[in-house]
């Protein structure tokens, strides 16, 4: 039958994509065991865990073929989740002021 | 009166009710967890003293957990497709898996990483990095424990809708699934951000 | 399903009920209580602003061994107001009364999207109120911090800040579940032919506030679980460390942020004001047209507007903390964000009074109310530009002219929307018109009083009168110009629940013999009163499910009804 062939191409592609997220969990994990600068560990680390999430989203969760109209959701609110960490952070790090010692 | 598309799919959306429903609502938690995330990124960055992730948790235990998330997020997309390829042996033992995995993650979780750090007072009030800390991963413990719920009732009393209305059985499935991704995805975040860092 | 619903049980059909129009009143009826509840507290509260420390009538025996308000008593009362007013009161009867009710009504959907989840979430609010009630019966009294709960403040307060804390989590539960239901009802349910531009206002100010409400809130449960860990769990998460209380430094370990907790808190609380507004915009939006007899002047941009609104309301948060040593690079970021989310809602206002002109006004009791919101919002929105610039807000910050700002939107502005809607669909629900008579006593009496509660505050603020005085300023030389208007303003707040009476009686009154109405008393275009019987049977929105053919405000139309009426229903296809 078509459709379960169709199931069978789909499961192969979940275990690739667990493979993928088993490797990346151990590069991670391996980079974190480096002593590399704060900054640059905390830059390999997110990308890791963004490309991680990602490839759950697209295939588990099959986002890679998935409505517009989801897209749009998911836009705005990563929209307003970067307003929030970025605007935040950006408010701390410009205050005016003495800084209190103690 | 019948609600429509509860099972059937809008012609110009192109979705149900439910996959758009737990769509919002994993947006929402989105923002949850997102504002507990800038909260760990303010905290740390105006702090005076921090730990370093990996000294002060076990990244062995972490990488374990992390590995036995990804694996139920398999497992539980494959109960999915076992179930569209009309299998429900298949879907039952996948759907077991994938509880019995979450059930392995809150146990390794409270077994060897709460319960020690409890007993070496490791905890919120003696600095912020482990009140973060609880809190993130305890937030997260709750959505996965949720999930077994949900998972749990699926598996159990919830299939026999498969013989009634195979096709709502199906997305339910499916919107499970979602959720159970989602609650992944998270402590794909969490781990790097809490251990490694 | 239809046959069944007849011999549901009481208990089924009017308690735990999945019929959104059921779930609908109990939140209105709920939300109605709170309201009243609310305005008793501000009652005492503007009675020992003019009176400081005096006994107070009536209810002095309840406050204290005394029969005055204290001075915590006070704090405890001002958080309270704040937050049923807000939470319980304003936000439930806005949404999850007239959004329950109406919506999938103008939407032509049997109920909404997930009834379950609706009535799970009236059942958490109800839960969330339960807890803020339960609060006043505790020992020390409920949270008394301020509505805002700033840290460390609140996390040092009584009992009553973690039942707060609690109360809120149930209420977040509540509108998040309920904006769930909103959103899918709008984008899934809509009948056919009902296009995203064919939709009324109100279901659009419903759409984005629920947005609004769906990704605001997280942050505050988040915020609010974090100050539930410093209260319960000895965690500081913002908490600084060398704190002194009574005497002691405080033992903490420190290291956390009071800022944190303000952020978080006002990017819910500011996209909240748009929660507070948009909803009351849709219902004048429909009285409006419906008692002009014309469309709605620039739907369309007006639309594009609420959108905008809804979006920039999520950047604009930080202009409630310019006092807290911002620097000039973000407070120039906010001011410029603030200046921009004003154009939208001028755009709005503007094109609801430009759809007055050249009507032929009906000037019922629901157009006097929306009549009476245009003007009262725009007071209340051209005095928020000198707080949304940093150097003028320096000097306003947290004095009276805020509490009137934010009161003349909220108050004349919201409520009196509210009462527009309530007028507007009280024959949907009974089938029975309001009084008249009665409801313009209560819209004149009401339009005064208001006024005369709030545009004092202008002045005192002005003059630099702090909020939170508990004697309103009579000990400070400073108010002493300005400490008259304090016996004026509690004045006109007995008068204005004096006039409320009108409303009360009103509601009996005409539930028990009201003037009985056909099925469209307003003549009006939309689906909620076109296509379904009035009042609407449980269950059951339509006999069938309508289809429509054009926007939703086709009055004086050429050819409408085939000329034999002024206006066009959504749902008649006009045939040539």
């Amino acid at each position: 039958m078509d459709v379960t062939q169709d199931l069978k191409k789909e499961i192969n592609l979940y275990l690739k994509v667990f493979g993928a997220l088993a490797i990346l969990t151990a590069v991670t994990v391996a980079v974190a065991s480096l002593k590399v600068g704060i900054g640059f560990a905390i830059i390999i680390a997110m990308v890791i865990a963004a490309t991680k999430g990602s490839l759950v989203a697209s295939f588990f969760m099959h986002l890679a073929h998935e409505k517009r109209l989801i897209y749009l959701l998911l836009v705005i609110t990563l929209v307003l989740l970067l307003a929030l960490f970025f605007i935040t952070y950006g408010t701390i790090g410009d205050q005016v002021g003495v800084e209190i010692v103690s | 009166m019948q609600i429509p598309y509860t099972v059937t799919v809008r012609p110009d959306t192109g979705l149900y009710n439910a996959k758009l429903g737990i769509w919002l609502f994993l947006a929402s938690e989105v923002m949850l967890f997102g504002g507990l995330f800038s909260a760990y990124i303010l905290l740390r960055s105006g702090a005076t003293s921090w730990f370093v992730g990996s000294e002060e948790l076990s990244v062995p235990i972490g990488t374990f957990n992390t590995f036995v998330l990804i694996l139920s997020s398999v497992t539980v997309v494959m109960s999915w497709a076992s179930l569209r390829m009309n299998d429900l042996k298949k879907y039952k033992m996948y759907m077991g898996l994938t509880i019995l995995l979450g059930l392995v993650f809150l146990v390794v979780k409270v077994l060897f990483e709460y319960m020690p750090k409890i007993e070496h007072h490791h905890i919120p009030s003696s600095h912020n990095f482990f009140a973060i800390y609880f809190v993130l991963t305890g937030l997260h413990a709750l959505h996965v424990v949720g999930g077994l719920i949900v998972n749990g009732y699926l598996w159990g009393p919830g299939s026999k809708m498969w013989d009634t209305d195979p096709e709502q059985f199906l997305n339910r499935i499916e919107v499970a699934g979602l959720y159970w991704h989602f609650v992944d995805i998270i402590w794909i975040f969490l781990f790097p951000a809490l251990y490694l860092l | 399903m239809a046959d069944h619903h007849q011999e549901e049980p009481f208990w089924r059909r009017y308690i735990f009920s999945v019929d959104h129009k059921v779930i609908g009143l109990q939140y209105a009826i709920t939300a109605m209580l709170f309201l009243f509840f609310g305005f008793c507290l501000i009652l005492v509260m503007r009675w020992n602003l003019a009176y400081p420390g005096e006994v107070v009538p009536i209810v002095g025996k309840l406050l204290s061994e005394e029969g005055m308000l204290t001075p915590d008593g006070y704090n405890s009362f001002g958080v309270m107001h704040g937050t049923i007013m807000i939470f319980l009161g304003v936000v439930p009867l806005a949404v999850g009364g007239f959004g329950n009710y109406v919506l999938p009504l103008q939407l032509g959907a049997p109920d909404m999207a997930f009834p379950k989840i609706n009535m799970f979430s009236y059942w958490s609010f109800f839960v969330g109120g339960i807890f803020m009630l339960a609060s006043f019966f505790l020992p020390q009294g409920p949270a008394s911090s301020g509505w805002t709960m700033y840290a460390p403040l609140s996390v040092i307060a009584t009992t009553g800040e973690t039942v707060w804390l609690l109360g809120m989590v149930f209420l977040i539960t509540s509108s998040l579940l309920g904006s769930i239901n909103f959103i899918a009802t709008v984008i899934q349910l809509r009948t056919k032919g009902l296009t995203w531009m064919r939709l009324p206002f109100f279901v659009w100010g419903q759409f984005v506030t629920a947005f609004l409400l769906l990704l605001a809130f997280p942050p505050l449960e988040a915020a609010a679980v974090l100050q539930l860990m410093d209260r319960v769990a000895g965690s500081s998460f913002f908490m600084t460390s060398g704190l002194y209380v009574g005497g002691e430094v405080l033992d903490v370990a420190g290291g956390g942020s009071p800022l944190l907790w303000q952020h978080l808190f006002w990017f819910l609380a500011h996209p909240e004001v748009y929660v507070l507004i948009l909803p009351g915009m849709g219902i004048v939006a429909e009285v409006i047209t419906n008692n002009t007899r014309k469309p709605l002047w620039g739907y369309r941009s007006i639309v594009y507007s609420a959108i905008f609104l809804g979006f920039m309301s999520f950047v604009v948060w930080a202009h409630h903390m310019f006092l807290t040593g911002m620097g000039t690079k973000m407070a120039a970021f906010f001011q410029t964000t603030t200046m921009i989310i004003s154009i939208p809602s001028v755009i709005i206002l503007s094109a609801l009074f430009i759809s007055l002109w050249g009507g032929s006004i009906r000037f019922n009791t629901p157009m006097l109310f929306a009549l009476g919101f245009l003007p009262m919002f725009g007071i209340g929105g051209l005095t928020g530009l000198p707080l949304g610039l940093a150097s003028s807000d320096i000097h306003l910050h947290d004095t009276y002219y805020v509490i009137g700002h934010f009161h003349y939107v909220v108050a004349p502005g919201t409520i009196f929307a509210l009462f527009a809607g309530i007028y507007y669909w009280f024959p949907k629900v009974t089938g029975k018109r309001m009084n008249e008579g009665l409801g313009k006593i209560h819209f004149f009496g009401s339009f005064i009083c208001m006024n005369g509660v709030f545009s004092p505050m202008f002045i005192q603020g002005l003059a630099g009168i702090s909020r939170r005085l508990y004697d309103g300023g009579a000990s400070y030389l400073h108010a002493e110009p300005v400490l008259q208007w304090n016996e004026f303003m509690t004045m006109a707040a007995l008068g204005l629940g004096f006039f409320q009476f009108f409303f009360i009686a009103n509601l009996f009154i005409s539930l028990a013999k009201g003037e009985k109405v056909s099925s469209n008393p307003w003549e009006a275009t939309t689906l909620d009163w076109a296509a379904t019987p009035t009042p609407p049977l449980p269950h059951v929105n339509f006999e069938n499910i309508p289809e429509v053919y054009h926007g939703p405000y086709e009055y004086s139309m050429k050819g409408g009804g085939n000329g034999q009426k002024d206006f066009t229903p959504q749902h008649e296809s006009v045939k040539d």
